[in-house]
C-alpha cells in the first residue's frame, strides 16, 4: 500500500534563506499526522509547496489517489485541489463578504461542471446541479456544526466558527488528503476538544488522511498517529507521540521552549 | 480655537494653490491683473466649509456612515418582496415603452438623452462584471467601447455592412481584444492592473487618432447608418424611437444575462476571486480561465454599447473615448455599489441624467461630480445599493420555516 502523500527531500529557498531543507514526509491512508516545530520553522511554507502555491526549489511530492500516483511538482494549485488535496489557512482566508453557505459552495467548484453557457440557459441540469451544490454545502455545514449560521456573512462569525467553516469549505472539494494549518489557533479548550473529535469523525466518515500543523501539544499528542518535528526548515525527528515526547532533540528545540513559556 | 486656526490654514492653503488659475488674468496686451476679490471670496468660502466639515465630524465621530433616508430603505424593503418587485418592474417597463408617445419627454431631444443613458447602463453593467464581481480594477474600459463603435463605423464605410451584422461582430471583436488584454495582465492585481489597463485604453485611442488613412484620425468617421427594420424607410424621429426601443431591449437582455451569470457557478467563482485569490485557487478555481472569462464577458458589452453608440450619433471620433469616459464608467459602478446590478444601473442613470438636466450648472459639472464622488467615498464607500444577497433554497430546511 502506497502512502497517500509522499514528500521526498523537499527544499525551498527564498533568496538566501533556506525555508525548507530536504524535508521528507509520508502520510498513509486514513492516518492523522502532525507537523510541529517552533515559529518560523517552515511548516506553513511546507503546506504552500505541497499545494502548489510555491514552486519548490527541489524535491518530489507525490499524491496517490485510487492507486494512481500523481507527481505534484509543477502542477497548479487548482489542479492539485482537483486531484483530491484540500487545505485550510493559518491566517484565515475565508471569502469574508460572502455568506457561510456560499463559502462552502465555492468549495464545490472543482466537483461541478456548469459553465457560462449553462449559466445563461439555466436548463434543467444546471438548476439541478445548483440545488445539489446548495444541499451538499448545507450538509457539510451540519457536519461541522455551523448549519444554523448558514445565511450569515462569513466575517461576522466568531473566530472558532471561522476555522470550522474553513474546514467545511475544504471538505467541499471532496479531498482524500486534508491539510490543516493550525486549526485550533484562537480556540478555547472546549472548542479545541470539539475540534479534535470533529477531525477524528471526518477521518472516519470520509476516509481522509490528515496532515495538521498545530501548536497545542495536548491536541497533537492525543490526536495524531505520527508526528514530524521541524526546526529551521530541517526535519529533526519523527515518530509516534510517545517517541516524540521522549526525544531529547525535540525537547530541546520545541517542548522545552514551550514549557518555559 | 484650534478649529478656527485649522480652517484659516486650509483657506490660505487653498488661496495659494488656486492663485495661479483663479487669481491671475492675462489681459490681451500681455499685462497681468490680480483678481484679489475672487481669491478672497475663495478663501472665505473654504474657511467656512472647513469649519462646517470639522463641526460635522466632531458631532458624530462614532458613526461616519450615512444612513439611507427611511423612505428609501422602506421602498427597497418593499422591492424585495417578489410580488411588489414584479409589479414595480412591470410598471417601469410600460413607462419606458410609452415614453416616446408622451408629450415633452417624448421629444427627439429627450429620447436621444435617454438612449445615451441606456448605452451607459449597458457599459456600466459590463464593467461591473470585471470590476464589481471579479474585483479586477480595469481603467481602460472606454477602449472596448471604442473598438465596438469603430468596428461598426469601419465595416459600414468600407464594406457597407449593416447594423445587425455589425452588432455581433462588434461583440466578437471586443471579446478578442479583451482576451488579448487579459492574457498579459493575468498576474497583475490592483493598482498595477489599473495602470496597465489605463495604458491599453490610451493605446487604442491613440491608434484610432493616428491611423489616419483608415480611421480618419481626429476627423472621425461620419454617415454611419441607423439600424434598419426590414428595409422600411424611417424619418429621423422614427429612427430615433426605434433605436430607443432597441436600447431598452438590449439593456433588458444585459440585465437578464448578467444577473444569471452573477448567480451561477461561474459568478460565484468570480466573487470568490474578488475576495481572495489564493483561497479561491485553493478551492479549485482555475484563475486563468475565470479571469479571462471575466475580461471577455465584460468587454463584449462594451462592444455592443459601442455599436449602439455609433448608430446613435452616426459619427465617431477618438474624442468620445478618452480616459474621462473610462473614469465615468468606473464611477457609475462605484457609485451604484460594486457588484449590485440594480445599483450599477441606478449609478449610470444618475451620472448621465442628472448632469444632463442640470445644464444650467454646466460650468461646475466636473466640480460637482468630484465633490459627489468624494462625499460618497467618505460616507457611503460601499455605494448606493449594498447587501444585495441571493436567497438560496435549502432542501433540508423545507417545512421547518425560515432558519434563524
Ligand atoms: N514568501 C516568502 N518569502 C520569503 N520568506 C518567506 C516566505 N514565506 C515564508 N518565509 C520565511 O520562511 C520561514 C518559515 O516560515 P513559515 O511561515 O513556514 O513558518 P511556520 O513554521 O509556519 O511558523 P508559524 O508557526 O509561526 O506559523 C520564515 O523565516 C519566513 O520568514
Ligand atoms: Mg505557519
Amino acid at each position: 500500500m502506497k502512502p497517500v502523500l509522499e514528500v521526498h527531500e523537499l527544499t525551498q529557498d527564498f533568496g538566501g534563506l533556506r525555508a525548507l531543507n530536504e524535508v521528507c514526509l509520508e502520510v498513509g491512508e486514513k492516518e492523522i499526522v502532525a507537523l510541529i516545530g517552533p515559529n518560523g520553522a517552515g511548516k506553513t511554507t511546507f503546506f504552500n509547496c505541497v499545494t502548489g502555491i510555491y514552486r519548490p526549489t527541489s524535491g518530489s511530492i507525490n499524491l496517490t489517489v485510487n492507486n494512481v500516483t500523481h507527481s505534484l511538482i509543477g502542477k497548479k494549485t487548482h489542479e492539485i485541489t482537483a486531484l483530491g488535496m484540500a487545505r485550510t489557512f493559518q491566517n484565515i482566508r475565508l471569502f469574508s463578504q460572502m455568506t457561510v453557505l456560499e463559502n462552502v459552495m465555492v468549495g464545490c467548484h472543482s466537483r461541478t461542471r456548469a459553465g457560462i453557457l449553462s449559466a445563461l440557459l439555466r436548463d434543467r441540469r444546471t438548476r439541478r446541479e445548483e440545488q445539489e451544490t446548495v444541499d451538499k454545502s448545507y450538509e457539510l455545514l451540519k457536519t461541522v456544526g455551523l448549519e444554523r449560521q448558514w445565511d450569515e456573512t462569513a466575517c461576522n462569525l466568531p473566530y472558532g466558527d471561522q476555522r470550522r467553516l474553513e474546514i467545511a469549505r475544504a471538505l467541499a472539494t471532496e479531498p482524500h488528503m486534508l491539510l490543516l494549518d493550525e486549526p485550533a489557533a484562537g480556540m478555547n479548550p472546549n472548542e479545541t476538544r470539539d475540534l479534535r473529535e470533529l477531525i477524528k469523525r471526518l477521518r472516519d466518515r470520509y476516509d481522509l488522511s490528515v496532515l495538521l500543523i498545530e501548536h497545542d501539544m495536548s491536541m497533537v499528542m492525543s490526536l495524531s498517529d505520527r508526528i514530524y518535528v521541524m526546526e529551521y526548515g530541517s526535519p529533526i525527528a519523527s515518530g509516534t507521540p510517545a517517541e516524540i515526547r521522549s526525544n531529547p532533540d525535540v525537547i530541546k528545540a520545541y517542548l522545552g521552549e514551550s514549557r518555559d513559556a | 480655537m484650534k478649529r478656527i486656526v485649522h480652517a484659516l490654514v486650509a483657506a490660505v492653503w487653498f488661496m495659494v494653490l488656486c492663485s495661479p488659475i483663479m487669481g491671475l488674468q492675462i489681459q490681451p496686451d500681455k499685462s497681468v491683473v490680480f483678481l484679489w476679490k475672487r481669491l478672497a471670496a475663495l478663501g472665505v468660502g473654504i474657511f467656512f466649509a472647513s469649519l462646517l466639515w470639522q463641526w460635522y465630524f466632531s458631532s458624530q465621530r462614532a458613526s461616519v456612515s450615512l444612513r439611507m433616508p427611511a423612505a428609501v430603505t422602506s421602498a427597497i424593503g418593499l422591492f424585495k418582496q417578489k410580488k411588489t418587485r414584479r409589479a414595480g418592474l412591470g410598471i417601469l417597463l410600460v413607462f419606458m415603452l410609452l415614453i416616446p408617445f408622451l408629450p415633452v419627454i417624448g421629444s427627439i431631444y429627450q429620447i436621444s438623452i435617454l438612449i445615451s443613458a441606456l448605452i451607459y447602463v449597458m457599459l456600466a453593467l459590463g464593467l461591473n462584471i470585471v470590476v464589481g464581481l471579479a474585483g479586477q480594477l480595469v481603467l481602460g474600459y472606454a477602449a472596448f467601447y471604442a473598438i465596438g463603435a469603430y468596428t461598426y463605423a469601419l465595416l459600414t464605410t468600407y464594406f457597407g455592412f449593416g447594423f445587425w451584422i455589425c452588432l455581433p461582430i462588434g461583440g466578437v471583436m471586443t471579446i478578442l481584444f479583451g482576451l488579448a488584454l487579459g492574457f498579459p495582465v493575468l498576474r497583475l492585481r490592483g493598482d498595477y492592473l489599473a495602470i496597465v489597463t489605463l495604458g491599453f485604453g490610451e493605446i487604442v485611442r491613440l491608434m484610432l487618432l493616428n491611423w489616419v488613412s483608415i480611421t480618419g484620425g481626429s476627423h472621425g468617421i461620419s454617415n454611419i447608418p441607423k439600424p434598419g427594420l426590414f428595409g422600411i424607410d424611417m424619418d429621423i424621429q422614427q429612427a430615433t424611437v426605434y433605436l430607443y426601443y432597441l436600447c431598452v431591449a438590449a439593456v433588458i437582455v444585459a440585465i437578464v444575462i448578467i444577473s444569471r451569470l452573477k448567480n451561477s457557478r461561474v459568478g460565484l467563482a468570480l466573487q470568490a476571486l474578488r475576495e481572495d485569490e489564493i483561497a479561491s485557487e485553493a478551492m479549485g478555481i482555475n484563475l486563468t480561465r475565470v479571469k479571462l472569462a471575466a475580461f471577455a464577458l465584460s468587454s463584449a458589452w462594451a462592444g455592443f454599447a459601442g455599436v449602439f453608440f455609433a448608430a446613435k450619433t452616426s459619427f465617431v471620433n477618438p474624442a468620445s473615448f478618452t480616459f474621462m469616459e473610462s473614469a465615468m464608467m468606473l464611477s457609475m459602478v462605484v457609485l451604484g455599489g460594486m457588484g449590485s446590478i440594480t445599483g450599477v444601473t441606478l449609478g449610470a442613470l444618475i451620472l448621465i441624467l442628472v448632469p444632463e438636466y442640470l445644464r444650467a450648472f454646466a460650468d461646475y459639472r466636473m466640480l460637482l461630480f468630484g465633490l459627489v464622488m468624494v462625499l460618497m467615498m467618505i460616507f457611503r464607500p460601499q455605494g448606493l445599493i449594498t447587501g444585495e444577497r441571493r436567497k438560496y433554497h435549502v432542501t433540508a430546511l423545507d417545512g421547518k420555516g425560515e432558519a434563524a
